[in-house]
Formats: structure tokens, C-alpha cells, sequence
């Protein structure tokens, strides 16, 4: 393998440019605003897909984290790392849609709600494993290291998202309490958007792994000449 | 497992006893920190509808398990760098160690170094910000559930994390995300214990144990995995 595109991801890359255009057709042009929220509630047809999106990404990132460490084979730790990647981006996306939705909504970018703290701190443990997946290790190392950490994030995420929860509701009510009224051309764009974001997310994944697994063979080509070097110096 | 723990904890104190890292450097950062705060949040402000207690003493909770959890930094980033040197980890797996037991030997070891920062800052806290004290008995389960949990999770971390280069930048963003949880359990617990306010911080102490024992297991299971190469 020497290019990273090939007649899948070209077929996945296309249909994701055609679902985002139509996504963009429906969700600004065709679709209304909605009785509450106006014209912000076009921020959740990206939104909520981004965020659905990235904890498909975490998932697999567990799957691929808990395969690695029963049969330690390349291919999944590279899963699991491209996964974690497009999927922490996912989630800054959503965050970032969700402030903009936030500011006209709730009058402040940033609320303590229960979902966007935890949200946050989940962004931040998932920036924590591709960091330890930077880390300069030996390739085994570093890929059951990953993978331990890819495994435990998920208990940390339960743990966090419960506690956080349990903080702000000892405390207040909830937040908002809007009563959104989307209807059938709202969820239409909705489900367009959904499509197009895990088009893309699909297509930047296997793209991501494909470059992983260049890496790879470009680091062992390394250790090969190294390897030869050496040799032809104890001639 | 629990004999190779206790040597693990014994062997890491004595270096401690020997070095006096933790009580001549981590300590003296800690209550430098509790002074900086005081500092940045001015003693003169008072919080409305709470007969005039000062805003300092309000937060202090808060800020002294902010306190706690960045000298914990220190401690957890301290009890792996006494092993990252001459592969000293690799001999302590030669010489048939429990990978379970080292785990539960350095959480015990930071445990009690934390423990002794925890007593002196604490103090530290009462004293620089006049906080008042209602329930001593749910402040010490609460500190000791919450040490548990933040060196179980914290040992587990910097494992993770250890190595020779980048470890020092890379423990905090690892383990500071994972201690959420308990810096909100314990400041919310040490509020009902100082304040007696309305929250039921028996809750909360609950809560900090299960975060124990819930990393307390993983990290032992983990553990070994960790530490199968180096």
C-alpha cells in the first residue's frame, strides 16, 4: 500500500461532499425555524451528529484498545488511535457548535449543565490518550499503553459524567428545560446532517489509519537501513 | 501480593525518610500555594447571607483539594521517578514481584506521604482562612476515602505515564481529568463537614470510596499489563 485513497474511501468521500450539500440545502434553506430556539436550532443538525459521532469514535476506540490487548495486532491499535483522533475532534466540534448554540439560547456561552461539564472533561481525557499516544516508546509499549488508557478512559467518562451529574442536581434544577418542537423537515435535516458527519468521520478514519499504518512501515524501513549500516561497518 | 505491597510501600518511604523530598520541597510548594490564593481571592470580601464569613473561607474547601491534588502531582510524578533509572523496574519484575503488589506498595507509600501533606495543610487552611469546623468525624473519612482514591487513580496514571522523557508534562493532563470526580466529592464533603451545611456529605464520602475501590481494582488489574516491558 503506498497511497491512502482507493475506490472505497473515494465512493465514501463523494457521497459524504453530496449529503453535506444537501445537508447544507435542507438544514438553511428548506427547513424553518424552530417555535423556541429560531433559527439556532440549525446549530443542532451539526451538533447533536458531531457529538453522536464521536462517542461512535470512543466506542471504537474501546473495541479496537480491548482487541489489541487480547491478540496485540497493528492493525487495531491503529484503529482504535485514528478512531480517538477523529473522534476528539468530533467532540471539539460539538462543543465549540454547542457554545454558539448556547449564547443566543441560554444568553451565556458556557453554562455548568451536568452535559457540557462533562463533556468537557471527557474532551480533555481524550486530548490525555493522544498525547500518551505521542509519547516517544517503543511501538509495543506505547500501543499497550494506549490501549490500557483506552479501556480505563471509558470508566472515567462513567464516572465523571455521574458524579457531575449528581453535583449540579443537589444543586439546581435543570438548566434549561426547553420543549424543542422539530418537525418533520427539522428532523429530515437532522438525519442529513447525521449522515454527512459520518460519512466524513468514516472517510477521515480510514484515511487516518491508512497514514498510521505508512508510518509503520516507513519506521521499519528506518530500522532496516539502520540494521545494514551496522553490518557494513563490522566488515 | 500483600507482603510484596508492604515492601514496596517500606522500600519507597525509606527512600522518602532518606531524601526528604516530599517534606522539604512538595510541602513547602504546598502551602505556598494556599498563600497564593489568599493572595488572588482578597480576605476582605464577604459572602452575602452567610454572617459575614469571608469569601476566602467560603472557597477554602475548594481550594485546599486544589492544593492537595497538585502536590499529589508532585508525590505521584516523585514515586516513578525513583524507578525510571537504571531500568529499575524491569529488576523489580526479576525479582518476581507481584505486579498487583507493586501497584497497592506505591499507592500506599504515596498514600501516606499525602496523608502527612494533607494533616499539615490542612491546618495550614484552617489557620490562614479561619474556617470554622462542625463535623471532624466526616472531615477525616473524607480525607482519608478521598487520599485512597486520588493515589489509586494517581498511581495508575503516572505508571502510564512514566518513562524517560515527557512524563513530567503528561501526568498532569492524565490523571488531573480522572481526579475530577473526587475534587468535587471532597470539596463538597469537606463543605458539610466544616460548614454543617444542608448537603448530605455522608454522600459524598460514599461516593469518594467507590472511586477507590473502583480504581483500586482496575489499577491492579492494569497494573500488570503496564509493566510488562519497559
Amino acid at each position: 500500500m503506498t497511497a491512502t485513497s482507493s475506490k472505497v474511501t473515494r465512493v465514501i468521500g463523494y457521497s459524504a461532499l453530496a449529503f453535506t450539500a444537501l445537508a447544507l440545502l435542507f438544514g438553511l434553506v428548506i427547513s424553518g425555524p424552530e417555535v423556541n430556539m429560531r433559527d439556532s436550532v440549525r446549530l443542532l443538525y451539526v451538533h447533536v451528529p458531531s457529538i453522536l459521532t464521536a462517542y461512535l469514535c470512543f466506542g471504537i476506540t474501546l473495541v479496537g484498545s480491548v482487541i489489541y490487548l487480547r491478540n496485540r495486532s497493528t492493525f487495531w491499535d491503529l484503529v482504535a488511535g485514528s478512531a480517538a483522533e477523529v473522534g476528539t475532534l468530533y467532540l471539539a466540534f460539538a462543543l465549540i457548535t454547542g457554545a454558539v448554540w448556547g449564547k443566543p439560547t441560554w444568553g451565556t456561552y458556557w453554562e455548568w449543565d451536568p452535559r457540557l461539564t462533562s463533556t468537557a472533561v471527557m474532551f480533555i481525557m481524550y486530548l490525555g490518550y493522544l498525547a500518551l499516544r505521542r509519547m516517544e516508546l517503543p511501538h509495543e509499549v506505547r500501543s499497550r499503553r494506549a490501549a490500557v488508557l483506552g479501556v480505563v478512559n471509558i470508566i472515567n467518562v462513567i464516572v465523571v459524567h455521574y458524579s457531575v451529574q449528581w453535583w449540579r442536581g443537589l444543586h439546581q434544577g435543570r438548566t434549561f428545560g426547553l420543549d424543542p418542537q422539530i418537525r418533520d423537515m427539522q428532523y429530515f435535516s437532522w438525519f442529513l446532517g447525521t449522515v454527512a458527519l459520518g460519512l466524513i468521520a468514516a472517510w477521515l478514519i480510514i484515511h487516518r489509519f491508512r497514514v498510521g499504518w505508512l508510518e509503520r512501515q516507513l519506521d521499519e524501513i528506518h530500522l532496516e537501513e539502520a540494521l545494514v549500516e551496522r553490518r557494513g561497518e563490522g566488515v | 501480593m500483600l507482603r510484596d505491597a508492604w515492601l514496596m510501600a517500606v522500600k519507597d518511604l525509606r527512600i522518602e525518610f532518606a531524601t526528604r523530598v516530599v517534606t522539604g520541597q512538595i510541602l513547602p510548594f504546598g502551602a505556598l500555594v494556599l498563600i497564593l490564593f489568599g493572595f488572588s481571592i482578597s480576605p476582605d470580601l464577604t459572602v452575602v447571607g452567610t454572617d459575614r464569613r469571608s469569601m476566602l473561607a467560603q472557597a477554602a474547601p475548594g481550594l485546599f483539594w486544589v492544593t492537595v491534588l497538585l502536590a499529589a502531582l508532585l508525590a505521584l510524578g516523585r514515586a516513578f521517578a525513583v524507578e525510571s533509572a537504571d531500568g529499575n523496574l524491569d529488576a523489580l519484575k526479576m525479582a518476581g514481584l507481584d505486579p498487583a503488589g507493586i501497584f497497592l506498595g506505591k499507592v500506599a507509600a504515596v498514600a501516606v506521604q499525602l496523608l502527612l501533606l494533607e494533616v499539615v495543610l490542612g491546618l495550614g487552611a484552617f489557620l490562614l482562612y479561619a474556617t470554622p469546623l462542625h463535623d471532624p468525624v466526616m472531615l477525616l473519612t473524607t480525607v482519608i476515602l478521598a487520599t485512597a482514591g486520588i493515589t489509586a487513580a494517581g498511581t495508575l496514571y503516572a505508571a502510564l505515564a512514566s518513562g524517560l522523557r515527557v512524563r513530567d508534562t503528561l501526568v498532569p493532563l492524565l490523571v488531573l481529568p480522572v481526579l475530577a470526580p473526587v475534587l468535587l466529592a471532597a470539596g463538597l464533603a469537606t463543605q458539610a463537614a466544616v460548614f454543617g451545611s444542608a448537603d448530605n456529605g455522608w454522600l459524598w464520602t460514599a461516593l469518594l470510596g467507590v472511586f477507590a475501590l473502583i480504581y483500586l481494582a482496575v489499577g491492579m488489574l492494569a497494573f500488570g499489563l503496564i509493566m510488562e516491558e519497559s
